[in-house]
């Protein structure tokens, strides 16, 4: 490249303050209120935004910690083929029966409160049915930018959040009676068993797909969990509502502008 | 081992038969209870507590002869006491000694995780190995007897041996020892079962109980104790035996399904999530070098 970039937007860098009003909107989160204590404000760059605040980023490292505790822990005791394999991370089989109820009672607890933390972003719209229908497109990458109306979170992530949420309820519901065989009798247990594989088997489904989709799959988005910020570009390549609610811009315009500057510096290198 | 597998079958210089060739004629043995001569002397009991080495320990009493209300993780032979009310109006006694049914098909063991928690003998004893129990419990709810019982203090989970340390010596289990009627016999299954079918026979024929027969459930593939009974028909009066004790189903669909299906899934996601990035490839920021935070 001829020319030094001038940042990651490849504008040039006297366009930048112009262009972008990045001190102001860069302390706003997804619902458009300045971060507490103004902590995001520390991490953002100019041209990110904040998606994810400090609380929500503890919340998600919490569960993911609890999940995979839980996971590897009953794991251990479901299968007596990775018995032998997994239990002596925990300290042995008894201890790894001793502690998983407790890294499951953690792993819901802290879910509740991701629950009380996001369900009002969750709420299932018309926009995520129309996502879903199209789900094929996603997949296969049919389009390089989400449509214009997929907002903080598209449906897919609403319907993992909602199996995440309905699997810890089944999940905490069928491990009581397996936790006190004695109190609950027989019975309970024995459909217990069932529900709780049965929860299991969901929840294992749809973590295999978000740990691809947050890393692998979309490149920026770790970050977002990590850090708290994206940059614009994948804002309003993922989320272009967001962007609009966020940024105050228009998504489309913003994504054509950057295209058309990608295409002049393309033709300036050559 | 109590596996029958170190039977001597040929001793060198060795004047006259090898002592205790032929034991291991038939492999299945069986404990053979006859509650109809059952005097509830409790000696059987005893005999546990003290062949076990188990302390003994504080008994319950609540209007009956019974010594407890159940079986305990330190107390594996139970004899169960109950009244019941004959058609005539006379009363009787329905002693039965509760204690492991010791399953052809044992629930227990189906529904255990741990690797060598429970085994089940050629001989036809389940038996626990307590080092490999982690005290899950799934046995408890498993087995259809009520028998299994958690150590609360060890976490470990106790029940009768049929004492296989004794029996894989040649030596009948300390109960049957100690029977001073004859209600308690040890031996092979096709003897004990022969043994109580003649028996249920002469209850019915001569003694007039017309109901008189062997308790051998099929719904548990038979079990390696079996109770002659004066009232075959309704197996509930003694203690609450079941008539028809099962594993549950969910246990066999938990077992194989549930489990291979998640395995499965866990086996083929992590790679379809891999093959999806090599074929269909990332969702990049666009446009393409517009970069990352």
């Amino acid at each position: 490249m001829s020319t030094p970039r001038a940042d990651h937007l490849g504008q040039p860098a006297g366009d930048r303050a112009a262009a972008l009003p990045t001190d102001r909107i860069s302390e706003r989160t997804h619902d458009g209120r300045t971060d507490r204590a103004g902590r995001a404000h520390r991490a953002v760059r100019a041209h990110e935004l904040v998606r994810h605040p400090v609380h929500t980023r503890v919340l998600h490292w919490v569960v993911a910690i609890f999940f995979v505790l839980s996971l590897f822990s009953g794991f251990a005791i479901y299968s007596p083929w990775l018995f032998a394999w997994i239990t002596p991370l925990f300290g042995g089989g008894p201890m790894t029966r001793l502690l998983h109820p407790w890294f499951s009672l953690g792993f819901v607890i802290a879910f509740a409160l991701q629950v009380m933390n996001w369900y009002r972003l969750m709420a299932w719209t018309p926009d995520d049915t129309r996502w879903m229908r199209d789900l094929r497109g996603y997949v296969t990458n049919a389009e390089p930018v989400e449509p214009p109306y997929v907002g903080f979170f598209n449906g897919g992530q609403k319907l993992y959040f909602w199996t995440i949420a309905v699997s810890a309820l089944l999940f905490l519901v069928s491990g009581l009676p397996m936790w006190f065989p004695v109190t609950f009798g027989r019975g309970a247990v024995a459909v217990s068993y069932v529900v709780h594989d049965l929860a299991a088997i969901v929840m294992l489904g749809g973590f295999f797909v978000h740990i691809y989709e947050g890393t692998l799959a979309q490149p920026g988005t770790f970050h977002s969990m990590t850090r708290g910020t994206v940059s614009r570009a994948w804002a309003w390549t993922h989320h272009p509502r967001w962007y609009r609610d966020a940024t105050g811009r228009d998504p489309v315009a913003d994504y054509d502008a950057a295209t058309a500057r990608a295409e002049a510096r393309a033709r300036e290198d050559r | 081992m109590p596996t029958g597998t170190l039977q001597i079958k040929a001793i060198s210089g060795h004047p006259g038969p090898v002592p205790g060739d032929g034991v291991q004629r038939e492999e299945d043995v069986c404990k053979y209870v006859d509650t109809t001569i059952c005097i509830g002397c409790k000696a059987c009991e005893v005999a546990c507590v003290e062949w076990n080495d188990m302390p003994f320990r504080e008994t319950t009493f609540d209007n009956t002869y019974q010594t407890l209300p159940k079986t305990e993780w330190n107390y594996w032979n139970l004899i169960t006491f109950d009244e019941h009310r004959r058609n005539d109006g006379t009363l009787m006694w329905l002693m039965r000694k509760d204690q492991c049914m010791h399953c052809e098909d044992p629930g227990c063991l189906k529904a255990c995780p741990a690797d060598g928690a429970i085994v089940q003998y050629t001989n036809g004893i389940v038996d626990f190995q307590q080092e490999h129990c982690i005290g899950c419990q799934y046995c408890v709810s498993g087995c259809p007897f009520d028998i299994p019982r958690l150590n609360p203090k060890t976490k470990k989970v106790y029940k009768c041996t049929l004492c296989s340390d004794r029996v894989g010596q040649g030596l009948e289990p300390a109960c049957v020892k100690a029977c001073p009627t004859g209600s308690l016999k040890f031996g092979t299954k096709t003897d004990m079962k022969a043994m109580a079918d003649a028996r249920a026979t002469q209850l019915r024929d001569v003694s007039g109980f017309a109901d008189a027969g062997v308790y051998d459930p099929a719904s548990v593939g038979g079990t390696h104790v079996i109770y002659v009974l004066h009232d075959a028909t309704r197996p509930e009066l003694y203690g609450g035996l079941p008539a028809n004790p099962r594993i549950p189903v969910s246990y066999t669909f938990w077992k194989h399904v549930a489990k291979p299906v998640a395995l499965l899934l866990a086996l083929f996601a992590a790679p379809a999530a891999f093959f999806h990035y090599i074929v269909e490839g990332p969702k990049d920021v666009q446009p393409p070098g517009a970069g990352e935070p």
